[in-house]
């Protein structure tokens, strides 16, 4: 076989791991009915503080925590300019990416190619020798099943919850959520300030666990990837963790194929990733029988209360 | 308690006043991060907005860097812009942006050596062709299977990087290149340069372009039933279906437009300033487009405004690492504060300030 | 480009006007251009750690000035161009894809030198070309990697398909099936130069495929952390990445530009300064092997630095033939080498290459 089955769904599971952290967060966010271009910012700054903590403390948790501090401090700019100032959603986003690949790259400087602490598996060696699921499911640190457990949590509240129904309520029609006395501007901001946590959590896993340095720009997009996948999810939890697995699937296979020397040109291999999530899209969405986007009606419109 | 009225029109004053009080701002916030950084925060602002125009060394050099690039910025977000008037939401430019440049310069480089001063202008056209190429892929999705445009737009960046990157290392390189990769100087050739139009100026024909855009948008925008069109679907969606605007045709013509600008750009760009293409020929300018489409509050007059002004950001940013060896980075966070100060303040022109004595939500 | 000669010609003028009054005092100045961030950790932070050793050499004699993350292209022209406006002396561009703008600028300012790294375009008597025999070093590695490997699969990440990598490729692969004539090699190239995250997952795939030592031609330390934790082993790229030691880094090639620059301002300010095309190896200390660690038995570590030496001393080309393309072609006959030019432009992979270069 040229591609190992196995090592391929354990790989799609890591590949995916941090464009899953960041896109639950920004879904929650877009639920709301905010739209925040950022997230490559707040990775970016999760990642560079994610990083500080862990050569200063010594401790993997901390530096995870302090990468959600991060990227929730980053996204407390967009929240206060676009709730209480009003401002443009997509151009704040957009500087606040801009803002955020400078500010980390300041605070990173002196940092990069320190020795970080291991990241640990969580189960037990055992577990992970048993064949075929051993590896897939039981092989990975904590982060990878925090963002599991992340998607799930975030479907629970948003279906099963009041909290969430709130919150749809204000992303759909802010008027009449506001009619309804709850505290649109309030809600919103918290929900930001969860994308932010999330973005940073995402960057420090990038930064700790996955890169083991802190390298100027290291994301390198991640945030934008993060962005369509909470599109091609129709806004649904478990659509994005397929998307993320789709995406980072077709990543990790095709470097596979690569390597496996199949004879297919490099730039069609490299391009397949975004070629086959647009395709996939297309083809979900064109099926007329159900509600193909349910982007929430209020996404990137600016709410004032008027009254 | 202080809150916000929303002002019947727009304040006229505000308008202006903002943006002006935003720079202002700027200005302390980022002489704080500069004097923390341990510069002279007076010198270093003085730098970044004065050197590039008034600075008796550089400003008679710098002063037409402007033109050239707040260019491509100017006439990529104008096309985003009318977009973004009707709700359709192009993040894609900077894709156009290399398809227009690819298939121009492929065209150009079919013809070669041939020195034809018709070769130049067919391949605008074949720029602009294949910034509206790549443009109509989200725009018949978006139409015929009511996919996002807005994720299809992005991705297709992507994909548009890895066909440049074969380009460049592949079937448009250099044959006389000695195998490096990056093809044929397409600026240095005549017929297929873009040529500065009026000496000294950094007026190129993307330049030129650049302003028509500014002004066709405006007169489109104040006089044209399709103006009117996007600015009723932008607004209110539903009355623009029963005025009878079709939705369809108008995402096939906002992509289209937003396409053909931006390839039109990246053409001008491979043929003028860059000169060639090569793996790493597009900069962003796609992406920093958005950004001055909203900074120019969508208005054409305004987006040829914020386009100067992010232009001298980077060629003040620039002279500020030379001079004072502030760090590449620390001035990408002074544009993001200004930015920030730009959008926020935006809030005076449509708000007034009220103290409340009641808490409102 | 072309159409700003002009306005260039204004403000060579106007800088020229502007210097000779404090010209004697003032020091030599020399400006750096980078396209990346010098806290890329890599290429750019390499050059800036060389710019600070130059810097420190001369000291008051010298002033440095420096720009980073510069575009290629038009923005590079307009960096270079204010540098000199400014009293820059010398222009240092450090990436392949200045060559345009050098040469665009060079010949506006006839009177100061240029040093482009990577490049072949010497348009003006005052641009020079610089670049190191990185192939040397990876033929070093390359020999280690052929010993290392006990599944005989060596990965390796490539950038893109550009001769420099291809070159790499070529010599680490030759050296490893040198001392072990079963080993294959797996290429990915990723296509950019710079996404850690990206890189991680290729050495993961690499590693997946059966590799058990990663080559690599991107600067980052993705694929050490992801060695750590498989078990196999990498090479330091670029600087030491000595946080990785002694596994699952078991040696480097360290890119050292310092002595080159002291000596090339050194040239400058004596007046000595001749346009060149220097392409420097172990031979100068342009590269510098770092510590072979632990995990290499002795015997290995002696022929790797026995390999080191022999290279430096001129005694032996790593590109000795015979050699032949990979479609069987003869490219050198025995005991012959190549010309720097066609190996500058080295577009093929060498017989025994599974891999096929498609562009």
């Amino acid at each position: 076989m040229i591609v190992d089955p196995i090592s391929l769904m354990v790989a799609l599971i890591v590949v995916s791991t941090p464009l899953l952290l960041a896109a639950i967060g920004e879904l929650v966010v877009e639920k709301s009915g905010v739209l925040n271009l950022g997230v490559e910012g707040m990775m970016i700054i999760g990642a560079v503080t994610g990083y500080i903590a862990a050569v200063e403390t010594g401790s993997v948790t901390l530096a995870f925590v302090a990468g959600m501090i991060g990227g929730l401090l980053l996204s407390s700019i967009f929240a206060v300019l676009t709730q209480l100032l009003l401002s443009n959603q997509v151009a704040t986003g957009l500087a606040l990416t801009l803002f955020g690949l400078g500010l980390s790259a300041l605070l990173g400087v002196g940092y990069g190619g320190t020795p970080m602490p291991p990241v640990r598996d969580i189960f037990p060696q055992v577990m992970q020798d048993i064949p075929v699921i051993g590896p897939i499911l039981f092989g990975h640190s904590a982060m990878i099943y925090l963002a599991v457990l992340l998607v799930a949590a975030v479907w629970y509240v948003l279906t099963h919850t009041r909290a969430g129904l709130v919150l749809r309520a204000v992303g759909e029609s802010h008027e009449a959520a506001h009619a309804l006395g709850y505290k649109v501007i309030r809600i919103r901001m918290l929900a930001i300030l969860f994308g932010g946590a999330c973005a940073g959590l995402s960057g420090a896993f990038l930064s700790v666990a996955r890169v083991q340095n802190w390298i100027d720009g290291m994301t390198a997009g991640a945030g934008w990837i993060a962005l369509a996948l909470v599109v091609f999810a129709s806004w649904k939890p478990w659509r994005l963790l397929i998307g993320a697995y789709l995406f980072g699937g077709i990543a990790a296979l095709q470097l596979r194929l690569q390597a496996a020397e199949i004879g297919v040109p490099v730039a069609l291999l490299d391009a397949s990733p975004y070629l086959i999530t647009i395709l996939v899209l297309a083809v979900i969405s064109s099926d007329k029988s159900r509600l193909a986007m349910n982007a929430p009606a209020a996404l990137g419109k600016v709410f004032h209360a008027s009254s | 308690m202080i809150r916000l009225e929303k002002r019947p029109t727009p304040s006229r004053a505000w308008n202006i006043g903002a943006p002006i009080l935003a720079v202002v701002l700027t200005m302390i916030a980022g002489g704080v991060m500069f004097a923390l950084l341990g510069q002279d925060p007076v010198e270093a602002i003085r730098v970044i907005f004065w050197d590039p125009l008034f600075h008796e060394r550089f400003a008679a050099f710098s002063r037409p860097q402007l033109l050239v690039k707040a260019g491509p910025l100017i006439l990529i977000a104008i096309g985003l812009a009318l977009g973004f008037r009707a709700g359709i939401w192009n993040i894609g430019a900077e894709g156009q942006y290399i398809m227009g440049a690819l298939f121009g310069a492929a065209f150009g480089l079919a013809l070669y050596p041939s020195e034809s001063p018709l070769i130049f202008p067919a391949m605008v056209i074949a720029g602009a062709l294949g910034g509206w190429a790549w443009a109509m892929i989200p725009a018949i999705l978006k139409t015929r299977f009511r996919t996002n445009e807005i994720l299809v737009s992005l991705l297709l960046v992507y994909v548009a990087e890895a066909i440049l990157a074969s380009a460049a290392t592949g079937w448009l390189r250099n044959p006389e290149g000695m195998g490096f990769p990056g093809s044929r100087d397409l600026a240095r050739h005549p017929g297929t340069d873009n040529p500065e139009v009026i000496a000294g100026t950094g007026m190129h024909w993307g330049v030129i372009t650049a302003f028509i855009a500014v002004i066709a948008a405006y007169v489109l925008l104040n006089r044209h039933v399709l103006g009117y069109q996007i600015k009723l679907a932008g607004q209110a969606p539903r009355a623009a279906r029963f005025a009878g605007v079709n939705p369809g045709r108008l995402v096939i013509l906002c992509l289209g437009i937003s396409g053909v600008l931006a390839g039109m750009a990246g053409l001008f760009e491979v043929s003028g300033p860059a000169g060639q293409i090569t793996i790493d020929f597009n900069v962003g300018y796609g992406f920093t487009a958005i950004i001055v489409a909203f900074l120019g509050r969508l208005h054409p007059i305004g987006i040829l405004l914020a386009g100067l002004l992010m232009a001298l950001t980077y060629i003040g940013g620039e002279l500020a690492q030379l001079m004072l060896g502030v760090p590449a980075s620390a001035i990408q966070a002074f544009q993001g504060m200004l930015l920030f100060f730009l959008l926020a303040l935006d809030v005076l022109a449509n708000y007034r300030i009220k103290r409340a004595r009641e808490v409102v939500a | 480009m072309k159409h700003l000669k002009t306005l260039l010609a204004v403000g060579a003028v106007a800088a020229a006007a502007a210097l000779p009054a404090t010209a004697q005092e003032e020091p030599f100045t020399v400006g750096f251009i980078h396209v990346g961030s010098t806290g890329d950790m890599g290429w750019s932070f390499t050059h800036d750690q060389g710019r600070i050793a130059m810097d420190e050499h001369f000291g008051d004699a010298v002033e440095t000035v420096m720009a980073e993350s510069v575009a290629e292209g038009a923005d590079a022209e307009r960096v270079m161009t204010q540098m000199i406006l400014g009293g820059a002396d010398m222009i240092v561009a450090t990436s392949f894809g200045f060559g345009p703008a050098v040469n665009a600028v060079a010949e506006q300012f006839p009177d100061v030198y240029f040093e482009h790294a990577t490049g072949f375009m010497r348009d003006h008597p005052n641009v020079s070309t610089y670049n190191a025999r990185f192939y040397e070093g990876r033929a070093v590695t390359g020999h280690i990697a052929g010993h290392m490997t006990e599944s005989n699969i060596v990965g390796y990440i490539g950038s893109y398909p550009i001769p420099t990598v291809i070159r790499g490729m070529n010599s680490a692969f030759l050296h490893a099936r040198e001392v072990n004539p079963d080993v294959e090699f797996r290429m990915i190239f990723v296509g950019t130069w710079f996404d850690p995250a990206l890189e991680a997952d290729a050495a993961q795939a690499l590693i997946d495929q059966g590799a058990d030592v990663i080559l690599q031609h991107t600067d980052s330390t993705a694929p050490h952390a992801v060695s750590q934790e498989a078990g196999t082993f990498a090479f330091g790229q670029a600087s030491d990445m000595a946080q990785f030691k002694p596994a699952p880094r078991i040696t480097s090639v360290i890119d050292n530009w310092g002595p080159f620059y002291i000596d090339r301002v050194q040239a400058a300010m004596d007046g000595t300064w001749e346009q060149q095309d220097a392409w420097e190896g172990f031979a100068e200390e342009r590269i510098i092997l770092g510590e072979i660690t632990g995990p290499v038995p002795d015997e290995v570590r002696a022929s790797a630095l026995a390999l080191r030496d022999s290279i430096a001393s001129g005694e032996y080309h790593p590109f000795t033939g015979p050699i032949n393309m990979q479609d069987g072609t003869p490219w050198l006959a025995e005991g012959e080498t190549p010309e720097d030019g066609p190996l500058a432009g080295m577009n093929f992979f060498v017989e025994g290459i599974t891999a096929e270069l498609q562009n």
